[in-house]
């Protein structure tokens, strides 16, 4: 159950709020558990009419003919909508907010990249008249080589999956093909490490499997506009999503949602909204495309593959002093928002752990199979996972206790973060102590008093020499393979993050803790980071009211 | 294809309707008498969004042929209040957090109402068995037992 | 043209029209045709639908048992002559798809489904065939699941069997990941009757080990004549493979299936299964 932890950080929270730490009935229950709630299926049209698309059976191949007359003429059957029908036949979903290149069509043209791509929407009278004119289009396909390994996928001479990205992966800011993040020298640290071990993990995809399959219902309405019952997780995304591939000002399309029936993020791809609309269009009547279960479970954008490589080094004392990680995310065919999961991989390393030296190479690589897409947490789930493993597996080496050696890798308030932001809020140390106590797990007294408040920044503040690189620039295959280059004045200190100007953040008031002892078996002579945690620092003067900042610090600029 | 007259009972009214001879008494319901509260979620059987009451069993509206249908009693979660006052299930599901997306609960009231209505005082394993065929992706289940658990304690305590 | 339904009274006239019309198919619940339906699988063709009341008729009062081909897992839960029978079931589906999936239809589910049907084989069961006229045919029910492969079998009308030995003399397993309601990694059912502490024709079967459920006729020779002591277990369990040939699917792996028999198999026979 739920638990209010009133002696974590009470200085930093409110008491008196009016609904956070109380019961609060949903606004949306009564109409759940009387039927009443409208999810998008739930909205009768008469003459409603039924969409269902002809998927690629194929990996990969290229189209050599499409016939659609059998199906035009099969009976019930309204209109038949081929890729030349939809007006913009190409996107990438982030171009709303200019990130990536379009490389997706709604209806494939020339070629097949992923085994249930849609090639033709056939629309007719009921449901099963749709599928069964849609077993009457005749495709017929030159089959291609396919690849399926993020890294075979990265090699020189691979099967070209999506000309978009000829490489086989995304390009970030038009320089990298992967994103990176360096800090300080991971091999200078491997080299003075006691241990250095290197571990790889990887995940399968997985289906959201919300009960509700991916659907809409499109309807011509007044005004010459089209009414949308949507599932969409984000509606006005798939608005703008819509009224881009339909060439459609978005204030002739009004979408009607947000009563999703399970979503898990399988429901941002806008996978049945553009050609329901289309279909409304080009028929003049109400148009609905509604993904059967196989449909869903085997071509509705799962959570991608991952592979994650990471290699650490670690001291006798149980310190990580370095630590680099290799990401491969497994995008499938098209881009949709993989890209977006690998910088919020990039964001996560090296895990919420103060580590002096981190390299981290993540890579959005485009193979032969569906799409993925967002799910919860993703980008972050893997890695994370990963990393926690490979936490066990460095206690285990040094003879740690795991609980403790994660308390004494935490990052505390005052660390630098890889990222160059100073780390605020921080509370894994507390977390872990709370974890050990309910799981009835012995910590020693050292472990016991750790706080996330004291102990941090001064020298874990600073920012190390870092070597940067070009590894992997685009259009130079050559960098891909060879070693990291030391750029000429690239040992200087990059900057740390500066905060924008804001609003005036209210400080926490921190309350003076007593200095904490050294873990025990510091050895002299170690490597040089990081220091053990230092007394506190004086605390800034507090502000007069309360201090709520802690958990918001998302929204600091806000307030 | 010629279509086919059936008639049968929907939450206590009578209900004459024209169907196509392979329409499922899922798509009868929803798209031919407008009552939208059972779900169409997966066609297979697997997920019981679809779950309605015929002649008081529990039975999958999307893999039932409206045609084998023809006098039957059949009762939704619409039908399950008395007016403005809510089903003990229903009251028990609001107060205990039972529902999150909401997609699941139509389906999982009347397996438990099927559960309650035969077994008024039901152990945990067998609340567990009667919604065994009612998948929920959202709260982890525990809340929907706990829910039906107190609802049949309330119903007891009322009877008492 | 999209499905027919026909509903007829009588068996005669159903076994007429699924001669007449290759594209025909007798409906059991629906449990398998209406999802080939919503699935866009069956697009065309025929469901009859039989009403003749022979095919819910529940004899299983006395030493030999006979159901038809109609009768429904729910109705089987609820004979309590049947308790043997309880266990598989209960492993069809939830209790929504016990009140329509019948027997008949569960002799024609394909693996990893019909977990019904393996806990028949191991009660050597013979299926009764419509033949004609009022007439009928009875056959293994193996042999029906070997011409089911091959693509023709009939209109069964019914089942029939013995009633098992003793309360301990049959014995059925599910493995599944998903409980209480998952589908089958595999199923094992168990007739093992014992005189002076000896088993006498034992009988031994699969679900989801192969193409239909099937019999471990090497487990059963290992049985026979012996007791069920550790060593008739563990010679039980290295014989357990022969003649699998499971598949892969979403529920398991074929290295997985063959894996985990011979662990299962020796648990049911030992008697610790839960």
């Amino acid at each position: 159950m739920l638990e209010f932890r009133k002696d974590l950080f009470a200085d930093e929270r409110d008491d008196n709020l009016h609904v956070i730490g109380k019961g609060e009935q949903r606004q949306d229950m009564l109409g759940h558990v009387t039927g009443r709630t409208r999810f998008f299926d739930d909205h009768g049209f008469d003459g409603l009419l039924h969409l269902k698309v002809v998927r690629s059976p194929h990996h990969h191949a290229r189209i050599r003919s499409i016939d659609v007359s059998a199906a035009e003429r099969a009976p019930g059957v309204k209109r038949v909508i081929r890729a030349q029908d939809v007006p913009v036949n190409r996107n990438t979903l982030l171009s709303l907010i200019g990130f990536g290149k379009d490389d997706e069509p709604t209806l494939a043209v020339d070629k097949v990249r992923y085994k249930g791509e849609p090639i033709v929407a056939v629309i007719a009278d009921s449901e099963p008249e749709a599928m069964a004119a849609a077993k009457l289009v005749r495709v017929s396909y030159d089959p291609l080589p396919t690849v399926f390994d993020v890294q075979e996928a990265l090699k020189p001479g691979a099967v070209v999956v999506n000309e978009t990205y000829p490489g086989n992966y995304f390009e970030y800011h038009d320089k990298y093909d992967h994103q990176k993040l360096r800090f300080g020298d991971v091999e200078a640290a491997f080299r003075t490490a006691d241990h250095v071990i290197e571990e790889r993990y990887q995940m399968s995809p997985i289906e959201h499997a919300s009960t509700e399959t991916n659907g809409t219902i499109a309807a011509p309405e007044t005004n010459d506009r089209y009414v949308v019952h949507s599932c969409a997780q984000g509606l006005f995304f798939s608005l703008g999503t819509t009224a881009k591939i339909l060439a459609l000002e978005s204030n002739r399309l009004h979408f009607i949602g947000g009563t999703v029936g399970g979503g898990f993020g399988g429901k941002v791809d806008s996978l049945t909204e553009p050609l329901a609309v289309l279909g409304a269009i080009l028929t003049g009547r109400p148009v609905r495309y509604v993904l059967g279960r196989e449909e869903e479970m085997q071509f509705g954008s799962p959570r991608g593959a991952e592979r994650h490589v990471i290699k650490d080094g670690v001291m006798r004392d149980g310190r990580i002093v370095a630590r680099q990680i290799t990401s491969y995310f497994d995008a499938g065919a098209y881009t949709r928002l993989t890209s977006y999961g690998v910088v919020k991989c990039v964001a996560h390393m090296p895990g919420p752990y103060t580590i002096p030296n981190v390299r981290g190479d993540a890579y959005c690589v485009f193979t032969n199979r569906v799409p993925a897409t967002a799910m919860r947490g993703f980008g972050v789930t893997g890695v994370d996972f990963s990393i926690e493993v490979q936490m066990d597996k460095l206690a285990h080496l040094v003879g740690i206790d795991p609980m403790e050696f994660r308390i004494l890798n935490a990052y505390r308030d005052g660390d630098m973060k890889a990222h160059r932001r100073v780390a605020h809020n921080t509370a894994l140390i507390e977390c872990v102590q709370v974890a050990a106590q309910k799981s009835n797990w012995a910590l020693s007294e050292t472990a016991r008093r750790a706080s996330s408040l004291s102990g941090g920044g001064g020298p874990r503040a600073a920012i190390p020499p870092t070597v940067t690189d070009e590894s992997g620039r685009i259009g130079r295959p050559e960098t891909r393979q060879a070693p990291p280059q030391l750029t000429p004045g690239a040992a200087a200190p990059l900057p740390a993050y500066q905060a924008p100007p804001a609003v005036p953040v209210h400080q926490p008031p921190h309350q003076p803790v007593p200095p904490l002892p050294n873990y025990p078996s510091q050895p002299a002579g170690a490597a040089p980071l990081p220091p053990v945690p230092t007394p506190p620092v004086p605390a800034p003067p507090a502000p007069p009211q309360h201090g709520a900042a802690r958990f918001s610090s998302v929204f600091t600029r806000r307030r | 294809m010629a279509r086919m007259p059936v008639q049968f009972r929907l939450n206590g009214s009578d209900r004459a309707v024209f169907v196509e001879p392979a329409e499922t008494l899922l798509g009868t319901i929803r798209r031919g008498l407008g009552d939208f509260a059972p779900k169409f979620g997966c066609g297979q059987g697997t997920c019981g969004v679809c779950t309605v009451l015929v002649d008081g069993e529990p039975r999958l509206g999307c893999l039932t042929l409206s045609v084998t249908c023809e006098g039957r009693s059949i009762e939704t979660a619409s039908g399950l209040a008395d007016g403005p006052t809510l089903h003990p299930l229903q009251a028990a599901f609001m107060e205990h957090f039972a529902a999150q997306c909401g997609f699941c609960t139509p389906g999982m009231l009347m397996a438990a109402k099927a559960l309650l209505d035969r077994n008024p005082d039901p152990t945990r394993v067998e609340v567990v068995e009667a919604i065994a065929g009612n998948v929920c992706r959202c709260t982890g289940y525990e809340p929907i037992i706990n829910a039906i658990l107190a609802a049949a304690q309330q119903r007891g305590a009322r009877r008492a | 043209m999209p499905v027919n339904v026909r509903i007829v009274q009588g068996l005669q006239e159903a076994a007429e029209i699924l001669a007449a019309d290759r594209g025909a198919r007798l409906l059991g619940g629906g449990t398998l045709l209406v999802r080939d339906i919503n699935e866009g699988v069956m697009t065309e063709g025929t469901l009859l639908r039989a009403l003749d009341p022979v095919l819910l008729a529940i004899n299983a009062g006395g030493a030999r048992i006979e159901l038809g081909a109609g009768v429904t897992m729910a109705m089987v839960l609820a004979n309590r002559d049947l308790s043997y029978l309880h266990a598989p079931a209960r492993g069809i589906g939830g209790p929504a798809v016990r009140t329509t999936a019948t027997i008949g239809g569960n002799l024609f589910a394909s693996t990893p489904y019909g977990d019904f049907t393996t806990a028949l084989l191991a009660l050597d069961a013979v299926v009764t065939l419509h033949a004609g006229f009022g007439g009928a045919r009875v056959m293994p029910l193996e042999e029906m699941l070997t011409n089911r492969a091959r693509g023709g079998v009939g209109l069964v009308i019914s089942v029939g069997f013995n009633r098992p030995a003793g309360a301990d003399a049959f014995r059925f397993l599910k493995v599944a990941r998903v409980r209480p309601k998952g589908i089958s990694v595999l199923s094992i059912a168990a007739h093992l009757p014992q005189n002076a502490g000896r088993i006498s024709g034992a009988r031994i079967a699969y679900g989801a080990m192969g193409p239909t459920p099937l019999r471990a006729k090497a487990v059963e020779r290992v049985l026979e004549g012996r007791g069920l002591d550790a060593a008739t277990i563990a010679a039980a369990k290295t014989a357990a493979l022969e003649g699998t040939q499971p598949a892969t699917d979403a529920i398991a792996s074929e290295w997985y299936r063959r894996e985990v028999l011979p662990v299962h198999l020796g648990r049911l026979l030992a008697g610790e299964t839960s």
